[in-house]
C-alpha cells in the first residue's frame, strides 16, 4: 500500500516535470516573467558563471584546448577590469573527449547544474549540433567559437533561437577553396577523400565539389574514411591511379597528417587541400613533412600584421609560451562577445543576453569584425595557409 | 595492373596482423572453448607498452634495429604478463560454471582496459599512465625504406612484419604439433578432465596458452604501431572484431585457419575498398564471411566433429 502511495506521488512529479518543460515549447514568445524562472539563478550573488564544453582530450584534443586557452585569457582580462556589471565572471570548463553525447551531457550539466549564465563551444560541428537543443531547450544562449557546419545554428528551416557562432560557415569555406583551386592554382582535377562520419568534413566537401564543378573544374573520384581509421591505403591506391592535380582532405588533423604520410609512401606527389579543421600545431608534429604544399582555409594567421593580431600573439605568449593557434584566437572572440552582450543585456537572464547577442554588429575580434546575421552567424574572411617545409605560411586572404 | 598489386601489397599487409591477432582467439578458444573478447584490447595495451618501453630507451632520439627489438620483446613480454593475469582473476574463478559466465567477464575485462586507459592519469610522465583518450604517436623504431619494384611500393617496414608474423605462425604451428607442451595443450582441448588424469597440468597448460596468445597479439600491435602510429585506448576494438571473424571464418581452434582467414579478411577489405565502395569497407567484408559462413558453417579449415549423445 504504501509502495502504492510513493508510485503515484513519484507519477505526479513526473507528471509535473515533463508539464513545465514543455510549456516554453507552446509559447515562443515567453513574457518576462517565464524566461526569470528558467534562467534566474544564472547570476545570482557577485559573480557571472560562464560554461565551456570543448575536447580537453581525445582525437582533437588541441581543439579544446587552444580554445579553454582564449577563453581564460579573455575571462583573466575581464576580471582584472573588475569584471562585468561590478561582477566577476567564473568559468567552468567540461571535457566532452571529442564525443557528441559527451557534449551534450556537459552542456546539460552547465545549464542545469552550474547555472551558467552563457556557454560557449564547441570547435567540432557534430558537438555543436548536439548541444544546441540544449541551448534552445534551457533558454540559456550558447556561442559556438568555431563550427562552421551551417545546420549547427538551424533546427530544420528555422534559426535555433539561441544557438550563435563567431566563425564563417562551410559553405563560404568550401567555396574559398574551390575557389582557390580553380582560379590561383589553376587545378583541374581534384580527388575528394572525406570523412564520412563527420557533418563537418560532409558539409565542406559537398560545398567544394558544387563550386568546383560550377568553375570547370572536375571531380575526379570522391571517396571516404572514417575518423578513427588507421589504413588509409586503399582509399589513396585507388585515387591514385585518377591522376588527380591535388586532395581535397576536410578532415581534422590526426587524419589528416596520417593520410598525408600513407600518401607519400605510396608515391603520390599532388598537393593536398584542407580546411581549418587542419589548424593544430599537431598537424606538422605528425605529418613529418608529408604535407609540404598544402593549402588550407582558416580563420586567421599568426602573421597578420594588424595590430589587434600582434598584440593578442604576445599576450597569448606570455600566458601559454606558444603561438595561438585559430581555435585560440575564436575561444577569445567567442568569450568577448559573450561579456560584451552581458554588459550590454537589461538584465542577467538568458532571454536578456540572448537579445544582446542577437545585436552583435561590427564587434572587433581578434579573427576579424564579427556582425552576425540574421542565421546567427559571422560573416567574416577566410585565411589561406600554405604548408612549406612542414611550416605553415599565410598565403592569402579571401573575402565573402 | 601496378593499382591491383598495390592493393595485394597492401592487403597482406592488413591481412597479417588479423592473423596473428586471430592465432590468439584460435588458441584460446581452442583450449578452453572460450571466446577471449578481451583479446583485441590486449593488443592494445601491447602497443602503449610498447610505447612506454620506446619512450624509455630513447627511441625518438636515435632509432636502431637493437632498440626495436627491445620494444618488441619488451611489449610481448608486458602482454603476456598481463594475459596471465586476466586468466588468474577473470576467467579461473569462474571455469567451472557455465561458459556464458565466462564470456561476460570477457566483455567485462575488454571494457576495463578501454575505459580504465582512458582515466586521468595516476601516474605522470611524458607519457601519463593511464594516457587518457588523447591519440599518442609511436616512433618510428627504425629508418624506413622504401621499394619501389613494378612501381608497386614497398617498404621495409612491410616486410619485417610480413616476414616477422609469417615466422610467427610457423613457429606456432610447430609449438603446437611438434613439442610436449602443444601435445599437452591438444590434449587439454581435447577433454581437460581426462588430459587432467592423465597427469597433464591443465592449469599450467592454459596460463601458457593465454601467455602465448598475449605475447602474439603485442607483437601485431607493435608492427602495426611501427608504420601507423596514432594510438588510442580504443584501437583494439576493431582489429579485435575483425580478428574474431577472421578466426571464425577459418574455423575457430584451427591454427592454419585463423592464419588464412585473417588474410583473406585483410584482402577482402582492401579490395572492396578499392574497386567498390570505400565506405562500406568493414560492412561488405564482412558480409562476405557471413555468405561464407553460410555455405560451410564450420568455417574454411574447421572439421565437424560428431556430438555423442
Amino acid at each position: 500500500m504504501r509502495y502504492a502511495r510513493a508510485l503515484s506521488m513519484a507519477m505526479l512529479a513526473i507528471g509535473a516535470v515533463a508539464c513545465k518543460d514543455k510549456e516554453p515549447e507552446k509559447a515562443p514568445a515567453p513574457t518576462a516573467a517565464e524566461t526569470k524562472t528558467s534562467a534566474a539563478p544564472s547570476a545570482v550573488g557577485d559573480t557571472i558563471t560562464i560554461g565551456h564544453v570543448g575536447s580537453m582530450t581525445g582525437n582533437e584534443a588541441t581543439f579544446g584546448q587552444s580554445t579553454d586557452n582564449g577563453i581564460k585569457l579573455a575571462v583573466d582580462e575581464i576580471n582584472k577590469k573588475n569584471g562585468i556589471k561590478g561582477k566577476k565572471v567564473v568559468l567552468k570548463t567540461y571535457d566532452d573527449q571529442g564525443k557528441p553525447e559527451e557534449a551534450a551531457v556537459a552542456s546539460t550539466r552547465l545549464v542545469t547544474q552550474d547555472k551558467v549564465l552563457v556557454y560557449l563551444g564547441e570547435v567540432a560541428s557534430s558537438r555543436s549540433i548536439a548541444m544546441g537543443p540544449i541551448a534552445d531547450s534551457n533558454k540559456i544562449p550558447m556561442i559556438s567559437n568555431a563550427s562552421t557546419n551551417p545546420k549547427v545554428t538551424k533546427d530544420g528551416d528555422k534559426t535555433r533561437p539561441f544557438v550563435f557562432r563567431v566563425c564563417f560557415i562551410d559553405p563560404f569555406q568550401g567555396t574559398v577553396m574551390a575557389k582557390f583551386a580553380a582560379e590561383n592554382k589553376k587545378f583541374k582535377k581534384v580527388a575528394i577523400l572525406r570523412d564520412v562520419g563527420n557533418d563537418y568534413s560532409v558539409g565542406l566537401a559537398t560545398f567544394f565539389t558544387n563550386k568546383f564543378k560550377e568553375l570547370g573544374g572536375e571531380i575526379v573520384d570522391d571517396v571516404s574514411y572514417k575518423a578513427g581509421d588507421q589504413d588509409f591505403k586503399a582509399q589513396l591506391t585507388k585515387l591514385k591511379s585518377k591522376n588527380a592535380e591535388a586532395f581535397f582532405v576536410p578532415g581534422y588533423y590526426t587524419e589528416v597528417a596520417l593520410i598525408a604520410r600513407q600518401a607519400r609512401e605510396l608515391g603520390i606527389k599532388a598537393p593536398f587541400l584542407g580546411g581549418d579543421g587542419w589548424d593544430s600545431a599537431k598537424l606538422y608534429e605528425i605529418a613529418k613533412g608529408a604535407l609540404d604544399g598544402a593549402y588550407f582555409s582558416t580563420h586567421y594567421s599568426a602573421e597578420d600584421t594588424s595590430p589587434i593580431v600582434q598584440e593578442f600573439i604576445t599576450k597569448y605568449k606570455g600566458a601559454y609560451n606558444s603561438v595561438p593557434d585559430a581555435y585560440g584566437v575564436l575561444g577569445y572572440d567567442a568569450a568577448n562577445v559573450a561579456f560584451a552582450a552581458i554588459d550590454k543585456a537589461k538584465e542577467l537572464t538568458g532571454q536578456a543576453v540572448r537579445d544582446a547577442i542577437e545585436e552583435t554588429k561590427g564587434y572587433k575580434g581578434v579573427s576579424g569584425t564579427i556582425t552576425l546575421d540574421k542565421d546567427h552567424n559571422a560573416v567574416k574572411s577566410a585565411v589561406v595557409i600554405g604548408v612549406e617545409k612542414n611550416v605553415g605560411k599565410f598565403a592569402a586572404t579571401i573575402s565573402p | 595492373m601496378t593499382e591491383f598489386l598495390q592493393h595485394l601489397v597492401n592487403g597482406l599487409s592488413v591481412g597479417t596482423i588479423y592473423a596473428l591477432i586471430a592465432l590468439g582467439y584460435t588458441m584460446v578458444y581452442g583450449v578452453l572453448k572460450l571466446i577471449n573478447f578481451a583479446h583485441g584490447d590486449v593488443y592494445m595495451v601491447g602497443a602503449f607498452a610498447g610505447l612506454y618501453v620506446a619512450r624509455g630507451i630513447g627511441v625518438d632520439a636515435e632509432p636502431s634495429i637493437f632498440k626495436a627489438g627491445i620494444v618488441f620483446v619488451g611489449s610481448i613480454l608486458i602482454c603476456a604478463a598481463l594475459g596471465v593475469l586476466i586468466e588468474r582473476f577473470a576467467y579461473r574463478p569462474l571455469r567451472q560454471r557455465a561458459r556464458l559466465t565466462a564470456l561476460i567477464t570477457a566483455i567485462g575485462v575488454s571494457f576495463l582496459l578501454e575505459y580504465g586507459f582512458q582515466l586521468p592519469p595516476i601516474i605522470n610522465g611524458e607519457v601519463p599512465f593511464p594516457p587518457g583518450p588523447t591519440p599518442r604517436f609511436f616512433p618510428e623504431p627504425f629508418a624506413r625504406v622504401d621499394f619501389e619494384p613494378l612501381g608497386v611500393h614497398i617498404s621495409n617496414y612491410d616486410l619485417v612484419s610480413l616476414i616477422v608474423a609469417v615466422g610467427f605462425m610457423f613457429a606456432l604451428q610447430y609449438i603446437v604439433y611438434r613439442t610436449k607442451f602443444g601435445t599437452a595443450m591438444r590434449a587439454v582441448s581435447f577433454d581437460a578432465g581426462v588430459a587432467g588424469l592423465m597427469g597433464v597440468n591443465v592449469n599450467r597448460v592454459i596460463v601458457w596458452t593465454f601467455a602465448l596468445g598475449s605475447g602474439l597479439a603485442a607483437a601485431a600491435a607493435i608492427l602495426v604501431a611501427g608504420s601507423r602510429p596514432s594510438i588510442n585506448p580504443l584501437l583494439g576494438l576493431l582489429p579485435g572484431i575483425k580478428a574474431f571473424v577472421a578466426a571464425v571464418f577459418g574455423g575457430i581452434g584451427n591454427v592454419q585457419g585463423a592464419m588464412v582467414g585473417g588474410l583473406v579478411l585483410g584482402l577482402a577489405e582492401e579490395y572492396v575498398a578499392g574497386y567498390l565502395l570505400s565506405s562500406y569497407r568493414d560492412g561488405i567484408a564482412f558480409a562476405l564471411l557471413i555468405i561464407i559462413l553460410l555455405l560451410r558453417p564450420e568455417g574454411l579449415f574447421g572439421r565437424v566433429r560428431a556430438e555423442k549423445v
